[in-house]
């Protein structure tokens, strides 16, 4: 029963929440109803059964709460729309066929008006149902810090007017490219490890592609995302990192790769490919073997050209060097503006190991241990300067 | 929603300078278009005018002493070159309108700041 309420918290919570918003026009009062018939139903459902529409049954007592809270508290029937609701009046929402409001809060949450960070945590806690607690951990702040940083989103939200609403079709772009580097931004975060992170993510970029079914960069992202991830169980092995090219194939989750793909095709089908579909079909030439190099470099090449970023042109110099050799990846790497970045040194040293040029890879690979932050990663670069060593 | 519009000139040209002066005609013209038009905009009330910032004059009081400095309390560049008032749907309205004040375009900024309900 435990079991049943979890799940029906994972996939329920998110469309609750936004019902509730849009219902009622405040996000705490939403959650705090939320919250109230989810501890009812870990009352009710082991004693009477699960209804038989778990979602509706949780939105009808959710707001059955709510509406009996604010006829309770005058102050609070102010400050929300419910200042006439009839008593025992017609649903306005019909259990069976509640609104799925999800887009309209995370447009909300991820709204350019809210920092980064504050659009991470709120979509997190309004769409993903993470306590502060959890989110707080994920992203190694206090409690007390993430909880400042809700209430300081939430309170903006309400005094600046934030909308709860899917944004105008020329607004649509900009919004959308916001809500997806939110999502990219959790997965991210999870991909050093957290995998509830990532798992968060890659549920929030279903969602989306649900939701949002002709968007490319959504498929695109939700692609990238399950590509990369089905390959987390080979990339570390006893905490060490396992670079791909070492990795056990045998790891890799096969079925996620083939839904992976799937959407990689969804998002080709359609018109206008962003930086998300590129990655994506990026990290589906990564999982065969042989790799196909230069298709690689072309790829990382058209997402240079969109995001003139040094870091993508980094990736191009490794795609370049393993098709046409170490010294045509050098020469790329040493136009690049990027000294602080310990990947460049750590990829000129590998580069400049192959060539035998081994004084200067292990200038380079030291360099790089002066940079780099990561234990696991400063480890994977002390074992590679070893190496070099012990060839020398 | 009421919001408080403040306009920061920033480094945009305003009259009466040298910089304003040597603009192309048609650019002050569509300097004043961009005033009027927003001032037609529904939602809009149109505030006061206010003198160039270098004309403020800033006041505190302490231990009961009044003093008095030249010049606005922040950096001139950083002053409130203007307002208006807006009465918009939400956020979204308010920052549609924010985008065609003609500072917004010209090297100024626009703050959007909600009137106070309590």
């Amino acid at each position: 029963m435990v079991a049943i309420i979890e799940q029906v918290f994972r996939e329920q919570w998110g469309r609750i929440v936004a019902a509730l918003i849009g219902f009622l026009g405040d996000v705490d009062l939403a959650e705090e109803a939320a919250q109230e018939a989810f501890a009812i139903a870990a009352e009710r459902w082991p004693r009477d059964g699960v209804p038989a529409n778990p979602g509706g049954w949780l939105l009808v007592t959710a707001r059955n709460r709510a509406i009996n809270r604010i006829r309770r508290d005058a102050t609070l029937a102010v400050k929300t729309r419910l200042l006439e609701v009839p008593e025992g009046g017609q649903d306005a929402m019909e259990p069976t066929t509640f609104p799925d409001e999800r887009l309209e809060l995370i447009f909300m949450c991820c709204h350019p008006a809210l920092g980064t960070d504050a659009q991470v945590a709120l979509t997190l806690r309004t769409l993903g149902g993470l306590s502060t607690d959890e989110i707080a951990r994920a992203f190694l702040v206090g409690e007390a810090t993430m909880a400042q940083r809700l209430v300081r989103a939430k309170r903006k939200i309400k005094a600046a007017g934030i909308p709860f609403r899917i944004p105008a079709d020329e607004l649509l772009p900009e919004r959308l490219a916001a809500v997806l580097a939110v999502v990219y931004l959790i997965f991210n975060a999870g991909y050093g490890g957290r995998d509830e992170l990532a798992s968060e993510a890659l549920w929030l970029g279903r969602a989306l592609a649900d939701l949002l079914p002709d968007e490319p960069e959504v498929h695109g992202l939700l692609a990238m995302m399950l590509l990369l991830d089905a390959r987390r169980d080979a990339r570390m092995l006893d905490g060490e990192i396992v670079l791909l090219a070492d990795q056990d194939r045998a790891r890799w989750d096969r079925e996620q790769i083939r839904r992976g793909r799937v959407e990689l095709d969804r998002a080709l089908a359609q018109p206008g490919h962003g930086p998300y579909v590129i990655q994506a079909a990026i990290a589906s030439l990564h999982a065969e073997e042989p790799r196909d190099w230069p298709q690689i470099a072309a790829l990382y090449g058209e997402l240079s050209r969109l995001t003139s970023s040094a870091v993508v042109e980094l990736s191009r110099a490794i795609a370049v060097a393993e098709d046409q050799g170490p010294e045509a990846g050098l020469a790329i790497i040493d136009q690049l503006a990027l000294d602080d970045y310990h990947y460049l040194h750590a990829t000129r040293g590998e580069l400049l190991s192959r060539l035998d040029r081994i004084a200067e890879a292990r200038a380079a690979y030291g360099r790089a241990l002066a940079l780099v932050h990561d234990d696991a990663e400063r480890r994977l670069l002390e074992r590679r300067l070893t190496e070099l060593s012990a060839s020398a | 929603m009421q919001y408080m519009m403040l306009i920061y000139q920033g480094t945009t040209p305003t009259p009466p300078s040298p910089e304003w002066e040597a603009l192309p005609d048609e650019d002050k013209q569509a300097v004043y278009q961009g005033y009027r038009a927003l001032n037609e905009t529904p939602g809009v009330t149109p505030g006061m005018a206010m003198a160039a910032p270098e004309t403020a004059t800033t006041v505190r009081v302490q231990d009961g002493k009044t003093l008095t400095t030249d010049g606005p309390f922040v950096e001139i560049k950083e002053a409130v070159g203007g307002y208006f008032i807006l009465e918009a749907d939400d956020l979204d309205a308010a920052i549609e309108v924010a985008s065609k004040v003609p500072a917004a375009a010209r090297g100024g900024a626009i703050e959007v700041r909600p009137i106070g309900s309590w």
